[in-house]
């Protein structure tokens, strides 16, 4: 059978009579906002994700790829903006070399909002979807449980209301891509600010007809600031209870080694030394 | 015959069943207030630098009901403070009788040796930070008998220095001061707008009463837009050392709803 | 307030301040509307003794559910004092939790150390004050002050001490303990950086006869790096700690506030 695997229902179900809490989903508690300018779209979103009270990730993704020109703000549930992203990408790439046309803004939101109308609001993914496609620009809102709206600026997550009201007091007919940019970041920065399920950076991706500009980390406001002293302890601090040595030549008894180039490029992890 | 009062005039037990007595007992715990019924909505308030500016709209909603449209929900008391409410409209006006009591007894204790001077008779007034702190006590006590006095409160004013003084107290006590502050919806639309002028009494500090009306004016038309219980009639005061000067017949003004009129449906319709 | 002090292990895991356990035993549909007489109010405070010197801090950010009520509301209290001022106050009290049951119990314990100078002619001494915090505490076991309080002063010999409590009036003298929202992440950090756990002496032994590093006093200076980096870490992963960061000095000449800014999103 395609689709949700259920067959853990029945004991999840029972457990969860007998008190046991369920799994907490990564949520990305987020504010995401999208606006309308003079020759395309800005959609924006900050980059905390909590699990409860707990910052899960502090440079989270949360602007989708849809297809060249259609774009995705997800709030809810990571895994569901993800896999439902996924998901529709797929099929409206398979759809557009089916028909060899460029994808279309209405049909990416129908397709969501079939999709999550389908599944009742259990997939938890609140969506700003945005592109430019022949028939012009659009943007987008779609809740999880199918419900879509059309607007000239939306807002969306638990920071909604405090981007909501930069729009409210700042938005204006026919902005140019600068301001609409400077504006979304200012709706993102008041969800950052004044949101607790909001934080860190604002991402920004800016739609137009011939080309998206992905801006990660457009804003950084929150840096994290320099610890006071060094941590790195010395060498033999830990207690050792007892060691094996396998030499690197001798690995390939226990696994298959497949030597790769290393490089210092790519994203490392922030430790003291 | 059953000659019980209870029973008297009632339907036949064995064909309607036994009636249900429950209602009667009088033993039991004591059933408080457990819910609000009519409600008035957000209250937002900033400091500026001689003073603050606090507003609420003028309706009191019944649930989903917009009931009653002419509420006044900012109260002053002693010309110095003004207190307003946000939450149960009846323990607004219990909370209020009781104020109205107190300053009654205020003015007793303080205002009848005339020739006094003046300042003397006013640092003997309760100040807003003590009736804030009289509020809290009371609201406090209240949730600790678990029966709360269901409001969310703003009391803006001037400290025991003359400073600009704003602090919230809510149903359960919890009291909480800063340069801005809002009640229900408002924590979330008006705060940030009121932030970004005000984050810090230092910040306040530099607004001018004119600035600080103008954003309290811009905030309630975003409540306004955006919050479902609320109304384009309000009422606004400015609390400065010199007193209180109240407007409880406000209108909103310049109202924009053209924002979408390029839209049309909410998907793929285009007529 | 169940749910708040279960014994179900369950619940009682890593402990979030939203509780979003299920209800046991509730029907769906019908469920009895009541008042709630408690919330969270967020927030982290941490106290550390020293040889001659006490730290008591706290966090200065103040919250219900996902917003921001205010960014500067102390958690960390100056207790006994002749006066309002508490210009010359010997104690500290930090709380953290419930902020009006927090308020409450410092009011009320401040008046008793007030009350207790008055008549004897003497602050109380942190010992006292100590059994005295626990005893009020108690008094409310069934219907407690959601609060957790730790008490900081200087002993009779002049040595820093920290007294940490449960909601109910369980308390211990500690070298260090961290209280609140992000205590789960900064206790382990002062375990290992404050009493060295885990720590030991590089090539003292083998194995198991290794010798731990040897638990040594720290200095003030080296004692406020601490707590700024606790709280520097603690601000990074926790939504409800931040804005502010207020610690009190207590040494025998007095006692001294700083107050640090952290980060606000």
């Amino acid at each position: 059978m395609p689709g949700f695997d259920f067959s853990n229902y029945n004991r999840n179900a029972a457990l969860h009579a007998r008190g046991v809490p369920l799994p907490k989903a990564t949520s990305t508690g987020t504010t995401i906002v999208g606006c309308i300018f003079d020759g395309g779209v800005v959609i924006a979103a900050d980059t905390r994700a909590t699990s409860g009270p707990i910052v899960a990730d502090k440079n989270c993704e949360k602007l989708h790829y849809i297809a060249p020109q259609i774009w995705c703000a997800g709030a809810g549930t990571a895994a569901d903006t993800e896999f439902t992203t996924a998901l529709i990408s797929s099929q409206l790439e398979l759809h557009s070399l089916s028909t060899g046309r460029k994808p279309r803004v209405v049909t990416c939101m129908t397709l969501l909002k079939q999709h999550l109308f389908r599944y009742q609001g259990h997939i938890g993914a609140y969506l700003v979807v945005a592109g430019v496609d022949p028939t012009g620009t659009h943007l987008f809102t779609v809740h999880a449980h199918g419900s879509t709206d059309k607007l000239p600026y939306v807002t969306m997550g638990s920071g909604s209301l405090a981007a909501m009201s930069v729009f409210e007091t700042q938005w204006k007919t026919h902005l140019t891509r600068d301001d609409a940019v400077k504006l979304c970041s200012e709706a993102i920065q008041a969800g950052i600010f004044n949101d607790l399920g909001s934080g860190s950076n604002v991402d920004v991706a800016v739609i137009t007809a011939d080309k998206t500009t992905l801006m990660r980390g457009y804003v950084k406001p929150n840096e994290r600031s320099a610890k006071l002293k060094s941590y790195a302890f010395e060498k033999g601090t830990t207690a050792v209870l007892n060691e094996k040595i396998i030499r690197k030549q001798d690995l390939g008894n226990y696994v298959s080694v497949h030597e790769l180039s290393t490089t210092e490029e790519g994203d490392k992890m922030e430790v003291d030394t | 015959m059953d000659h019980r009062p209870q029973a008297w005039g009632r339907p036949r037990d064995d064909v309607y069943g036994a009636y249900d007595a429950s209602y009667l007992h009088d033993s039991g715990p004591k059933t408080a207030t457990q819910s609000p019924v009519v409600t008035g909505t957000s209250v937002i308030g900033i400091k500026f630098k001689d003073g603050v500016v606090i507003a609420a709209d003028n309706l009191a909603s019944y649930g989903s009901l917009a009931r009653f449209n002419n509420v006044k929900r900012l109260r002053t008391f002693l010309n110095s403070s003004v207190i307003g409410f946000g939450g149960d409209v009846s323990d607004m006006q219990y909370l209020d009788r009781l104020l109205s009591e107190l300053a009654i007894d205020e003015t007793y204790e303080t205002d009848d040796t005339p020739e006094d001077d003046e300042e003397t008779t006013k640092k003997t007034h309760l100040n807003a930070a003590n009736l804030h702190k009289y509020l809290q006590k009371l609201l406090y006590q209240r949730r600790s008998k678990f029966d709360p006095l269901w409001n969310q409160i703003l009391v803006a004013g001037t400290d025991g220095e003359g400073k600009p003084f704003l602090a919230s107290v809510d149903l359960r006590g919890t009291a909480f001061s800063s340069a801005s502050l809002a009640t229900g919806f408002g924590s979330a639309l008006a705060q940030p707008i009121m932030r970004r002028y005000a984050e810090t009494d230092e910040q306040a500090a530099k607004l001018t009463r004119e600035e600080a009306v103008a954003v309290v004016k811009e905030c309630m038309k975003v409540l306004f837009y955006r919050d479902a219980r609320s109304l384009d009639r309000y009422s606004i005061a400015v609390v400065t050392k010199a007193g209180v000067e109240l407007a409880e017949e406000e209108q909103l003004e310049k109202q924009s709803w053209a924002f979408a009129e390029r839209i049309r449906g909410y998907g793929t319709q285009n007529v | 307030m169940a749910a708040m002090f279960s014994q179900n292990p369950l619940m009682n895991g890593p402990n979030y301040s939203f509780n979003d356990a299920p209800k046991v035993n509730a029907p769906e549909g019908a469920r009895q509307h009541r008042f709630d007489p408690y919330t969270d109010n967020g927030g982290s405070t941490l106290a550390i003794a020293g040889a001659d010197f006490t730290i008591m801090a706290g966090d200065t950010r103040h919250t219900s559910g996902y917003s921001i009520n205010s960014r500067y509301y102390p958690k960390v209290f100056k207790i006994g004092g002749t006066t309002a001022d508490q210009h010359d106050a010997n104690l500290v009290l930090s709380v953290v939790g419930f902020a009006a049951d927090g308020e409450a119990l410092k009011e009320r314990l401040d008046a008793i150390c007030k009350m207790y100078r008055y008549r004897h002619g003497k602050p109380m001494s942190v010992k006292a004050c100590a059994q005295r915090l626990s005893t009020i505490l108690y008094q409310k076991r069934f219907f407690p002050y959601y609060v957790y309080a730790i008490l900081g002063g200087l002993d009779e010999e002049g040595k820093g001490a920290v007294y940490s409590y449960d909601p109910v009036g369980s308390y211990e003298r500690e070298q260090c303990r961290a209280g609140g929202a992000a205590a789960s992440l900064i206790m382990p950090f002062l375990d290992n950086q404050v009493n060295f756990k885990n720590q030991y002496v590089p090539g003292s032994g083998e194995g198991h006869a290794l010798q731990e590093r040897e638990r040594k006093p720290l200095s003030r200076n080296e004692v406020e790096v601490l707590v700024k980096d606790a709280f520097d870490g603690a601000v990074e992963r926790h939504i409800e700690v931040g804005d502010g960061l207020q610690m009190m000095v207590i040494t025998k000449d007095g006692i001294e506030e700083i107050l640090l800014p952290l980060k606000k999103d």
